[in-house]
């Protein structure tokens, strides 16, 4: 749905509500439930997968939960307006579902305290905002082990969107899988400085395999690295969705969002009344992040040590920030045995040794 | 040729690649404004354009009859343009802007289900022994056709503004359409058909994303293509080849940062993309400080509406 439908539901949601006042308590009106996308919902990747798990939730109430969206909000002040449209049209549950709607999360939360909002990645919570994430760094690792086995380079290619915790955590993590299978593996890293931008995407997916890296990691929104991945050759991961449509090569794996589960959760909670403002933060274990299918160009025994490690980290046995581990300039970070706080991860700021370039300022 | 870990001859093929779908509107639009009208469309005929060319290449299988879709896509949004601005008069500037945001909803409408499909692919030409000079061979001569489709429309347009009759009843509506309109010349049908040329090169820019550089179609692909087209035709100051010249600086830049990157040189990433913005704007200040706006070659009619009763 585009904004100009959407202005127009949201009219007539508008003129329901004035008219028909005395039916708002009747049990057949629908719990209504919106959804701002930075992006748009048909890239591929974060906003389908997002968008995936609503229509999931949608058809899960059977009738009796109505959704709208909004995509292509641009993070920052616009955000704000977009929110509060959602709240006006009698949304009593939002889930904004990028980083950059924080503040705008915040704000809007206050102007409207019987609304719920969920924010996801997000650090900032208020009583009627609550944060979701997922340990997309549990996935990480285990997609890092098997590029660190793929790489006949040593040299692995990662296109992150903003050097941001979230993204620099994803970085260290497949780094450090992966040189723990190949002591000599390299990571070449590029910003694109944006989400979900197909045309510069693929000129960085370009520029990595022109410096030579032979296995392609993403943390940005469209497949469009996928098919420059696919021209030349080389293996790459899906990000955020399963981007089936490129397997068996160049994807040979993928890490995948699944927020379905949750949605459902939140939204029942919200309509009961038993919902509480929270930050949760699930992973492997808990059926957030998921390994897509590990396709046969990758050897059996990879695939079966992937796997292997993949269980280790969903029964809680391998976390994979754990000592020894020094930071980038050589200080120590963990030592021997010890394994990452969540708060020191939430706010990672920092490339672990052997990472060689420099986080931008 | 390798300097600071960066290949310098794949690096320039790369950013003729990178740039050619800005080149292509670019090219457009210098004809568009040439003869006086200002379309800020461009980013909403290279989104239709792009979408155009992607369901008629899937569905043919063949690349060539997309960029013809592709054309006749951008042609058709400049068409509504031309209709409002021409016929109904109406302001060319929210016009323009209207047109893009019509475009993008409109693509992303039709592109419904057109996501994670493959478009055939477009092979380089063959050139035979001009691919093996080394180093302008690999430059020049290993490219798919659009990239010298888009060299040729820049110097055709070049030769026909220069050259030839057409070019200069062109120029004189841009000029002074009134003047024009004086010596029988019709001014709206000039318009409409410089307006068509534009949209046809940004729908083959548009394309050119979706089929080659990218290849795949997603919403909003564009992602601001069509502005900094808008851009260049100013940094050209509405010369065909400083047309060419500020697309691959443009490009360039773009393909510059991210190689940069790559080869892990700590460049302040910000201040390069930033860089043909900064300089466009110097180009501005330095030519209108000299002479006046003649000097900076805008057409003199360039956004002014025409009536033949005025």
């Amino acid at each position: 749905m585009k904004r100009r439908t959407f202005l127009a539901q949201s009219a007539a949601a508008g003129t329901v509500l004035a008219s028909g006042l005395a039916t708002r308590a009747m049990a057949a009106d629908p719990f209504k439930v919106g959804y701002i996308y930075v992006g748009a919902v048909g890239d591929g990747g974060w906003n389908y997968q997002h968008d995936q798990a609503r229509l999931a939730m949608e058809k899960h109430f059977d009738g009796k939960v109505k959704t709208s969206i909004i995509e292509n909000v641009p993070e920052g002040a616009d955000a704000e307006r977009a929110l509060t449209q959602l709240a006006l049209a009698g949304n009593k549950l939002i889930y904004a579902t990028s980083f950059g709607f924080m503040d705008a999360v915040i704000a809007t939360a206050k102007k409207f305290p019987q609304v719920k909002f969920e924010h996801a990645t997000g650090y900032k919570l208020a009583p009627n905002v609550s944060t979701y994430s997922a340990r997309f760094y549990q996935g990480r690792y285990v997609i890092g082990t098997i590029a660190g086995r793929m790489t006949k380079t040593n040299k692995i290619g990662y296109i992150g969107a903003f050097p941001i915790p979230e993204v620099i955590r994803g970085i260290n993590a497949a780094y450090i899988a992966a040189k723990k299978v190949n002591p000599d593996v390299e990571m070449k890293i590029v910003w694109a400085y944006t989400w979900g931008d197909p045309g510069k995407e693929a000129d960085a997916a370009q520029a990595l395999i022109d410096a030579g890296v032979d296995v392609l990691m993403q943390h940005t929104d469209s497949t469009a690295p996928m098919a420059k991945a696919k021209a030349a050759g080389i293996v790459a991961f899906g990000q955020a969705s399963d981007m089936a449509q490129y397997k068996p090569t160049p994807r040979i794996s993928a890490i995948i969002d699944n927020w379905t589960p949750y949605y459902i959760d939140r939204t029942k909670a919200a309509m009961d009344g038993s919902w509480k403002s929270e930050a949760v933060w699930y992973g492997i274990g808990e059926g957030m992040v998921k390994i897509g299918e590990i396709t046969d160009a990758v050897p059996a025994d990879v695939k079966a040590e992937a796997l292997k490690i993949k269980d280790e980290i969903a029964k809680g046995t391998l976390k994979p920030f754990t000592g020894p581990l020094n930071k980038q300039d050589g200080s120590v970070w963990l030592k021997d045995g010890e394994s990452a706080d969540d708060g020191t991860l939430a706010g990672m700021n920092f490339y672990v040794e052997g990472i060689k370039s420099d986080i931008p300022k | 040729m390798m300097i600071g870990g960066i290949d310098i001859v794949v690096l320039i093929a790369t950013l003729m690649v990178a740039s050619t779908p800005i080149l292509l509107a670019a090219t457009g639009e210098l004809v568009a404004e040439k003869s006086g009208v200002l379309n800020l469309g461009v980013e909403g005929m290279m989104i239709m354009g792009a979408i155009c060319g992607f369901i008629a290449a899937v569905h043919t299988d063949s690349p060539a009859l997309g960029f013809l879709a592709a054309a006749a896509g951008g042609i058709a949004m400049s068409l509504i343009f031309a209709l409002l601005t021409q016929l109904l008069l109406s302001n060319q500037v929210a016009t323009g802007l209207a047109l893009t945001l019509f475009g993008l909803g409109l693509s992303s409408l039709v592109g419904q289900g057109y996501n994670g499909v493959k478009p055939p692919p477009s092979p380089d030409v063959n050139l035979g022994p001009l691919e093996q000079i080394p180093v302008i061979g690999d430059i020049l001569f290993r490219h798919d056709w659009m990239v010298y489709v888009s060299l040729g429309l820049v110097a055709a347009t070049w030769a026909v503004l220069r050259y030839t009759r057409a070019g200069l009843i062109l120029r004189a509506v841009g000029e002074n359409h009134d003047a024009a309109h004086a010596l029988g010349y019709r001014v709206r049908l000039v318009r409409t058909l410089a307006l068509a040329y534009g949209g046809a090169c940004a729908g083959l820019g548009g394309a050119y994303i979706s089929l080659v550089r990218v290849p795949q179609w997603s919403d909003g692909m564009t992602a601001g293509s069509g502005w900094i087209a808008l851009a260049i035709v100013v940094f050209a100051s509405w010369r065909p080849w400083r047309v060419l010249l500020g697309a691959y600086i443009f490009g360039g830049v773009t393909v510059l940062q991210l190689r940069l990157q790559a080869a892990g040189i700590a460049i302040p990433v910000q201040l390069l993309s930033m860089a043909p913005y900064l300089v466009t704007i110097l180009v501005l200040v330095i030519m209108s400080a000299r002479r006046g706006r003649a000097a900076m070659g805008a057409p003199a009619s360039l956004g002014r509406i025409f009536h033949a009763s005025s």
